[in-house]
């Protein structure tokens, strides 16, 4: 018998199929399409304490085999994602994690902590809350907090410890291709109580329209994801596992059911999907078939089988 | 998948493809096609040109390597499509204008075939394209190459206008508009990813905030746009 079910800190997917931050919306907009409780998890757009309209200018722009974004967060807050999405989110059957970014410390706190409260709240009225908080130290799209967070081990840690201190919410730190040292900021965060690691995050990069000979970002630089970067990500996803305890969930340019086998080989325990829903509408139920499939046709029942074998 | 008919070149680097299928669609509606090849990575949205009982067509023009793909497709090869995506131009009684410069022409086709009474005004840098399909379905066809076609509309003669074009036409249309009760609604075009709202990648700032071209667009009020952040798209 298949089983294609998953435990990431105490919180139960049917299967390692998690859609990332930032290709999915809050789930809405792709639920005509792939019927949200088919997935394992979704992570909703990443959110900051308050409302963010993101960066001017060209947004997206395509490169060989990846994608060039420079979205900057454009995002509701906090409050209005707890006020107008979770209801939606907490209905379908599918673990509903929050991705959290912030410009400074104290709003990754507070925007944490009013997660953490909203979940208790509706805990006591038996309802559904956030399942899991992805904690975003690495977005390179904005000046301020995101990567800059996320590339120096010790200033992570804080952001790590004092959000630890303010939920009781499974947390996940999604960490940078851009860190000084990936495998030491994934101890650094298993240390400082993080339950599980998510990597990675884009590569910093850049496009230059020659025409107008300047950057083809306000921001000069702009996140790469896509194909492109998969062997890099596959790789530190190996290094990670091997040396920290916790799961991690092993992301970038994942767009085949190949590429998941590769990464649970690697060490992943879930995997999440981001630029491949761009290129393909149906992503998400596409690749749970597919992955059934595999298991079947390769007689494997469970993906602990072969997780971490490399 | 679907099955192209036809993928006929109109003019040097424009073609028309016409996909074999029962598709819906409105007038300024777009979908996302991919050609299936591992690279470009997206899908390129393009506008609904016509829509037929058992087909549907799109005009675009080859601007980079996806659309450089897409012109290379046969017909009997098959495509990705996804749609129709977007909100389309609106609902309108009373007089009408469609204005589309270039390859902003395509998406009015459905709208002269909606509004046979509407005038048709068709400006084109160098060469024209697609007229035939103007005429036959518009009342009224003017066309220009060369110059600005936003020359020969009045707009004090109607109570909307749709249009399509690039930016200077857009906004020349706008500043020509301005004073008069004609109400313009301009479709804008914008780098996409997912063509269904979820990536923010199309957003465009309006008088109201954000806006995803994709999703609450392609076509605004032209009151709502603010024209200069359309540049260099």
């Amino acid at each position: 018998m298949i089983s294609m079910a998953c435990n990431i800190a105490g919180v139960s997917m049917k299967n390692p199929i998690i859609m990332a931050s930032g290709t999915y919306g809050f789930g809405r907009e792709y639920q005509e399409y792939v019927a949200p409780a088919l997935l394992g998890g979704i992570v909703g757009k990443g959110l900051t304490l308050h409302p963010k309209d993101g960066n001017q200018g060209v947004r997206i722009n395509e490169t060989a085999s990846g994608l060039l974004n420079s979205v900057g967060l454009e995002n509701p807050g906090v409050v209005a994602f707890l006020k107008d999405e979770l209801d939606e989110m907490t209905r379908w059957d599918t673990a509903v994690i929050a991705n959290i970014g912030g410009a400074n410390l104290e709003e990754y706190v507070q925007a944490v902590a009013l997660i953490t409260e909203n979940a208790q709240k509706r805990r006591t009225m038996n309802r559904r809350g956030v399942d899991m908080l992805e904690l975003n130290i690495s977005c390179p799209n904005v000046k301020q907090g995101g990567m800059q967070f996320g590339v120096q081990t010790e200033m992570a840690r804080e952001v790590v410890r004092q959000v630890r201190n303010v939920t009781t919410l499974p947390l996940v730190v999604k960490l940078s291709p851009n860190a000084e040292n990936i495998t030491e900021m994934a101890i650094m965060c298993e240390k400082e109580g993080a339950d599980g690691v998510s990597l990675i995050n884009t590569f910093s990069a850049m496009k230059i329209d020659i025409r107008r000979r300047r950057s083809v970002f306000e921001n000069t630089y702009a996140g790469l994801s896509g194909p492109a970067i998969k062997p890099i990500a596959l790789r530190m996803v190996h290094q990670v596992a091997q040396a920290v305890s916790i799961p991690v969930i092993g992301i970038g340019g994942i767009s085949s059911v190949e590429d998941i086998i590769e990464f649970t080989m690697a060490g992943a325990a879930a995997i999440q999907i981001g630029t491949y829903n761009f290129v393909q509408l149906r992503a998400g139920a596409e690749l749970v078939e597919g992955l059934e499939q595999w298991m079947q046709r390769e007689k494997v029942n469970s993906l602990d089988e072969i997780r971490g074998i490399i | 998948m679907a099955m192209i008919i036809s993928n006929e070149a109109l003019a040097p680097q424009i073609y028309v493809m016409k996909v074999q299928g029962n598709y819906k669609g409105k007038m300024g509606q777009f979908y996302m096609l991919r050609s299936g090849m591992s690279y470009p990575l997206l899908p390129r949205p393009i506008s609904i040109y016509d829509i037929g009982e058992h087909d549907i067509s799109f005009l675009y023009r080859v601007v980079g390597e996806g659309t450089r793909q897409l012109s290379r497709l046969l017909s009997g090869q098959e495509i990705n499509l996804e749609g129709p995506f977007g909100n389309g131009f609106p609902q309108v009684e009373g007089s009408l204008a469609l204005i589309g410069g270039g390859m902003g022409t395509a998406p009015l086709l459905l709208a002269a075939k909606q509004y046979p009474h509407a005038h048709v005004y068709l400006g084109f840098a160098e060469q024209s394209f697609g007229v035939e399909a103007f005429k036959a379905v518009a009342a009224s066809v003017q066309v220009k190459v060369g110059g600005s076609i936003v020359e020969q509309v009045n707009p004090a003669r109607y109570k909307y206008m749709f249009s399509c074009g690039p930016t200077p036409m857009l906004q020349a249309l706008a500043l020509q508009t301005v004073g008069t009760s004609s109400r313009l609604y301009i479709s804008t075009e914008r780098h996409m990813a997912c063509g269904i709202g979820a990536c923010l990648g199309c957003t465009i700032r309006t008088r109201t905030g954000n806006r995803r071209v994709c999703k609450e667009g392609p076509v605004f009020p032209v009151e709502e746009v603010e024209l200069d952040d359309l540049h260099g798209m």
